[in-house]
C-alpha cells in the first residue's frame, strides 16, 4: 500500500462523513484563525507603539528640570531646582560632543489673531534644530531661521491652523498676531497628528528667546537632544548630567529621559501581551486537537465493522494505523489552511478599516499555527488510530 | 492444502470458559468442496475464522499450504489473509461509500498491487461474477444478490487458495441464493478450494464432502 493509496482511502473516508469532517475542520480552522489573528493584533500593537516612538527620533534624549526619578537617595530638602535655561542648552551643545543636534523647547498658550479670526493656540518656542531633532517636515515655506536671524519675529504654523485661519489664501508672508506681537508666517508644517501630548497640527512655532519673553519665563520646558547613534545615548546622558550639575552649583537637579528606556519598557509589556494572546490561541488550538481526537474516536467506533473487514481483506496494523493517522492529518492540515485563509481575509479587512494599525500576521505565527495544527492532528489522532489498528478482526467483523 | 490438528478455541466469558471449538482434526485437499452444517452456536464461524487466519486457536496446529501458521505474527497473518484467503460473509461487508469496483480493488490496495494490474483484475473479477455493468454502483444501488456477487469478486480477485463462505446465502431469496451458490461452485470448478458454512441442507448436499458440527466437534470430516 503506497502513500497515495493511503491518501485516497483516507480522503474517501472523510468525504463519506461530511458533517463530521466539516465540524472538525471548523474546530481546527477556528483554532488556527485565532492564533494568527491574536498574534497579529499583539504584534501589530507592539509595532504601532514602537513606530510612534521611532517617529519621535529613536536616539532622542529629553532633559527636563527637576529631579523626577527616584534615585534611592534622600530627596534634596528645600532645594528649589535651578532653571533650565537657554544658556544651559547652548553650553550643552558646546561641551557635549556626543550631541548631534539639540533643540530647546518652551510651551505656552496664547491668543492668535488674523484679521477677524482669533483663537487660543499652543505656542512652541524653539530653534531651527527642532526640525531635525523631531523629524518634522514642512509643507511649504521654511522653518525657523538660524544664526544671526534667529530671534526675528517669524513663525511657522501647523497644517490645521492653515486651513482654519487661511481657508482661501496662501498664509506665507501674512502677519499673525500672537499675544501682543506680530509675527510674519514663513512656513507651514506638514500634517503630523498627535505627538508628545500635543496636536502638532494646531501648534505655532516661534523662536525660543521670543517665546520666553512673551510668557515672561526663564526656564525651558524641555531640551531635546539627538545623540546621533544608539551607542552614544548613554555617554551623552552622563555628559549632559555632568555639565548641568556643574552649571547648577553642583546640584543634580535635572532629569534625562532616554527614548530607549521607555521604548524597551513598552516593548516588554507588549511582548508579554502577545505572549498571553498566543497562549490563549494555543489553548484554542489544543481544544481543536481534542475535538479531532473525539471525532476520530467516534469514527473508529462507528467504523469498527469496516476496520474488521479491512483486516480480513489483508490490511496490516500498520496500514490501518496509517489510514486513520492520515485522516486526522488531513483534517488538521485542511482546517489549518482554511483558518489561515480566513485570518488572512480578516486582517485585510481590518487593514482597510484601520489603515494606521500594522496588522500583518507575523511569519512565525503563520508557520507555527500550521505546524502546531498538523502536529496536534497527528498527536491527537494517534490514540484513535492505535485503537483502530489493534482491533481484533473477528470481534470487529461480527459486531452488530 | 489445509491441515488442522487438535484445533481448540476457548473463550473466556466473565471468568467462565466457553469451548467453541473442541479438538477439530480436518484436512482439506486443494480444489476440494466442503460444507459445514450444524446448529447455531456449534462453533462453525469460529472454526472458519481460525482457518481464515482471523483468529488463533487456543490449542492445536494449523498448516496452510505446508506452512505452520499457528504461531505467525500479525504482519504475516495479514499477508496470508490478503493473498491466500478469500472471505464471503452473510452480510456482504461491502464498504458503503465505495463503488463496486473500489470494493473489489481493496485487497489489492493492501497487498501493494500495481495500479494498472489492479484495474485489469477488477474488470476480470467483476466480469466473472456477471457484474461488468455495475462497476460504478455503490452497494446501496445494488440488490442483495448483486452485493454478494461483488463480495465474491472481491474474495477471488487476488486468486487465493481458499474461499471461505459463512452463510453466503443466509440473507438472500432462493433465486439469488442459487445464483450465488452456482457462482461459488464455478470458482471451485476452476480449482479454488471452497468451504461453505450453511444452514440450508440443499446447499450443503451439493458439496463433495459434507460435515456437521455439533457442540464444537466436527462429524464426518476427519476421515481424510
Ligand atoms: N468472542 C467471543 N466471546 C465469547 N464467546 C464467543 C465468542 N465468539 C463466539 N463465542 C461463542 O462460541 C460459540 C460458537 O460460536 P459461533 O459463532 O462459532 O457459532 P456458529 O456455529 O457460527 O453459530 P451460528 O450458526 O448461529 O452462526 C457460541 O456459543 C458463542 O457464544
Ligand atoms: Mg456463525
Amino acid at each position: 500500500m503506497n502513500a497515495d493509496d493511503v491518501l485516497v482511502f483516507s480522503a474517501g473516508a472523510l468525504r463519506g462523513h461530511r458533517l463530521r469532517t466539516g465540524l472538525s475542520l471548523l474546530g481546527v480552522g477556528i483554532g488556527v484563525c485565532a492564533v494568527v489573528l491574536l498574534t497579529s493584533l499583539g504584534e501589530g500593537a507592539r509595532r504601532y507603539v514602537t513606530a510612534e516612538f521611532a517617529s519621535l527620533g529613536t536616539n532622542l534624549l529629553i532633559v527636563l528640570p527637576g529631579k523626577t526619578e527616584t534615585t534611592g537617595m534622600a530627596p534634596v530638602i528645600g532645594g528649589v531646582p535651578h532653571d533650565l535655561t537657554v544658556e544651559d542648552a547652548e553650553a550643552l551643545e558646546r561641551q557635549v560632543r556626543q550631541i548631534r543636534k539639540l533643540a530647546p523647547l518652551s510651551v505656552g498658550t496664547a491668543a492668535a489673531q488674523f484679521g477677524e479670526r482669533s483663537r487660543e493656540i499652543t505656542i512652541v518656542g524653539t530653534t531651527a534644530a527642532m526640525l531635525g531633532v523631531r523629524r518634522l517636515r514642512l509643507q511649504s515655506g521654511q522653518y525657523l531661521p538660524e544664526g544671526a536671524e534667529r530671534d526675528r519675529a517669524v513663525c511657522v504654523i501647523g497644517a490645521k491652523l492653515q486651513s482654519e485661519l487661511f481657508p482661501s489664501r496662501n498664509p506665507l508672508g501674512a502677519m499673525l498676531r500672537l499675544g501682543d506681537e506680530r509675527y510674519r508666517i514663513i512656513g507651514v508644517m506638514a500634517p503630523r497628528g498627535m505627538s508628545m501630548g500635543m496636536d502638532m497640527d494646531e501648534v505655532v512655532h516661534i523662536p525660543v528667546v521670543r517665546h520666553l519673553r512673551m510668557f515672561n519665563r526663564r526656564s525651558l520646558f524641555r531640551i531635546l537632544v539627538d545623540a546621533g547613534s544608539h551607542d552614544s545615548i548613554e555617554p551623552a546622558r552622563t555628559a549632559i548630567l555632568r555639565v548641568l550639575t556643574e552649571r547648577h552649583d553642583d546640584e543634580e537637579d535635572v532629569t534625562v529621559l532616554t527614548q530607549d528606556a521607555v521604548l524597551s519598557a513598552f516593548g516588554r509589556i507588549l511582548g508579554m501581551l502577545t505572549a498571553a494572546l498566543t497562549g490563549i490561541a494555543a489553548i484554542s488550538l489544543s481544544v481543536a486537537g481534542i475535538g479531532i481526537m473525539n471525532v476520530m474516536l467516534v469514527s473508529v467506533s462507528e467504523r469498527t465493522r469496516e476496520i474488521g473487514l479491512l483486516k480480513a481483506l489483508g490490511a496490516s496494523r500498520g496500514q490501518v494505523l496509517a489510514m486513520f493517522l492520515v485522516e486526522a492529518a488531513i483534517i488538521a492540515t485542511a482546517g489549518g489552511v482554511a483558518g489561515l485563509g480566513v485570518a488572512f481575509v480578516a486582517t485585510r479587512a481590518f487593514a482597510v478599516v484601520y489603515p494606521a494599525f500594522p496588522i500583518d500576521p507575523p511569519a512565525w505565527a503563520v508557520v507555527a499555527a500550521l505546524g502546531v495544527s498538523v502536529s496536534v492532528g497527528i498527536v491527537f489522532g494517534a490514540l484513535p488510530a492505535r485503537r483502530a489498528a489493534r482491533l481484533d478482526p473477528v470481534a470487529a467483523l461480527t459486531r452488530r | 492444502m489445509i491441515e488442522l490438528r487438535g484445533i481448540t478455541r476457548d473463550f473466556d466469558v466473565g471468568g467462565r470458559p466457553v469451548h467453541a471449538v473442541r479438538g477439530v482434526d480436518l484436512t482439506i485437499e486443494p480444489g476440494d468442496h466442503l460444507s459445514i452444517m450444524g446448529p447455531s452456536g456449534s462453533g462453525k464461524s469460529t472454526l472458519l475464522h481460525i482457518i481464515g487466519c482471523l483468529d488463533r486457536p487456543s490449542a492445536g496446529t494449523y498448516r496452510l499450504g505446508g506452512q505452520d501458521v499457528t504461531h505467525l505474527d500479525e504482519r504475516a497473518l495479514s499477508r496470508i489473509r490478503g493473498r491466500k484467503i478469500g472471505f464471503v460473509f452473510q452480510f456482504y461487508h461491502l464498504v458503503p461509500r465505495m463503488t463496486a469496483a473500489q470494493n473489489v480493488e481493496l485487497p489489492m490496495v493492501f497487498a501493494g498491487v500495481e495500479r494498472v494490474e489492479r484495474r485489469q483484475r477488477v474488470a476480470r473479477a467483476l466480469a466473472s461474477v456477471g457484474l461488468s455493468e455495475r462497476v460504478a454502483h455503490r452497494p446501496d444501488q445494488l440488490s442483495g444478490g448483486e452485493r454478494q456477487r461483488v463480495a465474491i469478486a472481491r474474495a477471488i480477485v487476488l486468486d487465493p487458495e481458499v474461499l471461505l463462505a459463512d452463510e453466503p446465502t443466509g440473507n438472500l431469496d432462493t433465486t439469488s441464493g442459487r445464483e450465488v451458490v452456482e457462482l461459488l461452485e464455478a470458482m471451485n470448478a476452476g480449482g479454488l478450494t471452497l468451504l461453505v458454512v450453511t444452514h440450508d441442507p440443499a446447499i450443503a448436499m451439493r458439496a463433495r464432502r459434507q460435515t456437521r458440527m455439533v457442540d464444537g466437534r466436527l462429524e464426518g470430516g476427519s476421515q481424510a
